[in-house]
């Protein structure tokens, strides 16, 4: 067992139980992967492996040190690499192994990892969810922070006062997502709930840990 | 849902087929409930007054006037607790959203059948 895939996020849907409950899904188009790399503890310190997702990438775009990179491992164009520790229950897995969406079944948990949406300069409401200001009624509150902190004591604004400004873009991990539908011939896995970042990014799918 | 993967997912839970329904027309539709462990069927019969979504999505909102008192239900046209969805008669209307329906009733209420 691989302890998880790359792969891209396709979009969501829905699906619907047995029962007749509607179940929101986001389609991720996981593998195929292969192993480009194997680090140990006696040469690397620790105990990982890199995979890669393999997809159609011009030569030319992929830099020289890792062409020679993925070279080593003998496959073929890889952009998108990332490592996952190994823990027990994890197979030994050798560069140039591949990594299919197979070894995953459905109710299965999943951590999904991926970068979220870019907000830009986001205000107080959207950032940390500030109730704002009345709307009308001759109100000239509307989204502005209000008090930042007190006057002469402490003279100085607290760290961590949160405020306006960069929102999104960054590491996002939801995890305990469960496995809906594994489709191994088109390499899609269905899990259930939303995934962060847009449509077509990468996503590293990875088991939970219980 | 423009995406050929995103729709082969979907289109698993699809029914196999969806009689050509249009708003204005009147439908059966035949839902299962449950009673303990026993299943029956209920139809539920009226005027389609709006199509909303598309893909597995889907839904319809169906209005009848039961016991003097208008009733909607929204179905969503995929769902595996709705077992059949039936044309009774088509209804010809200039309009996506009847609406205005909710406001008249009795005779006013009628639709012409389409040719």
């Amino acid at each position: 067992m691989s302890p998880g895939i790359l792969g891209k996020k396709i979009g969501m849907t829905q699906v619907f139980r047995p029962d007749g409950q509607v179940v929101p899904v986001t389609v991720l188009k996981a593998g195929p992967c292969v192993v480009v790399q194997r680090k140990t503890p006696t040469t690397d310190g620790y105990d990982a492996v890199q995979l890669g997702l393999v997809e159609h990438v011009k030569p030319q775009r992929i830099n020289k040190p890792r062409t020679g990179h993925i070279k080593k491992a003998n496959v073929e164009g890889v952009k998108y690499l990332r490592e996952f520790t190994l823990g027990p229950g994890d197979d030994d897995l050798k560069p140039g192994d591949r990594v299919l969406v197979d070894q995953f079944q459905p109710k299965q948990k999943v951590d999904v990892i991926g970068i979220s949406k870019g907000r830009g300069f986001a205000g107080l409401v959207k950032r940390h969810h500030f109730h704002g200001g009345p709307a009308t009624h001759g109100s000239m509150f509307h989204r502005a922070p209000g008090s930042i902190g007190a006057s002469s004591f402490p003279s100085r604004v607290f760290p961590g006062m949160r405020m306006a400004g960069r929102m999104g873009g960054g590491r996002v991990t939801v995890r305990n997502l469960e496995i809906v539908e594994v489709d191994a011939e088109d390499n899609l896995l269905v899990v259930k709930g939303a995934v962060p970042g847009p449509n077509g990014s990468y996503v590293v799918v990875r088991r939970s840990r219980k | 849902m423009s995406n050929a993967l995103l729709a082969k997912v979907a289109n698993k839970f699809k029914r196999a087929e969806v009689p050509p329904i249009q708003p204005g027309d009147t439908v059966r539709v035949q839902v299962k409930i449950r009673e303990g462990d026993k299943e029956r069927l209920q139809a539920f019969e009226g005027t389609i007054i709006a199509d909303n979504n598309s893909g597995v999505g889907r839904t319809i909102t169906v209005r009848k006037i039961s016991f003097g008192h208008g009733v909607e239900r929204i179905f969503p046209v995929h769902a595996p607790v709705v077992d059949k969805i039936e044309i009774v008669r088509t209804g010809k209307v200039r309009r996506a959203k009847l609406y205005y329906l909710r406001n008249l009733r009795g005779k006013a209420a009628r639709l012409k059948e389409r040719q």
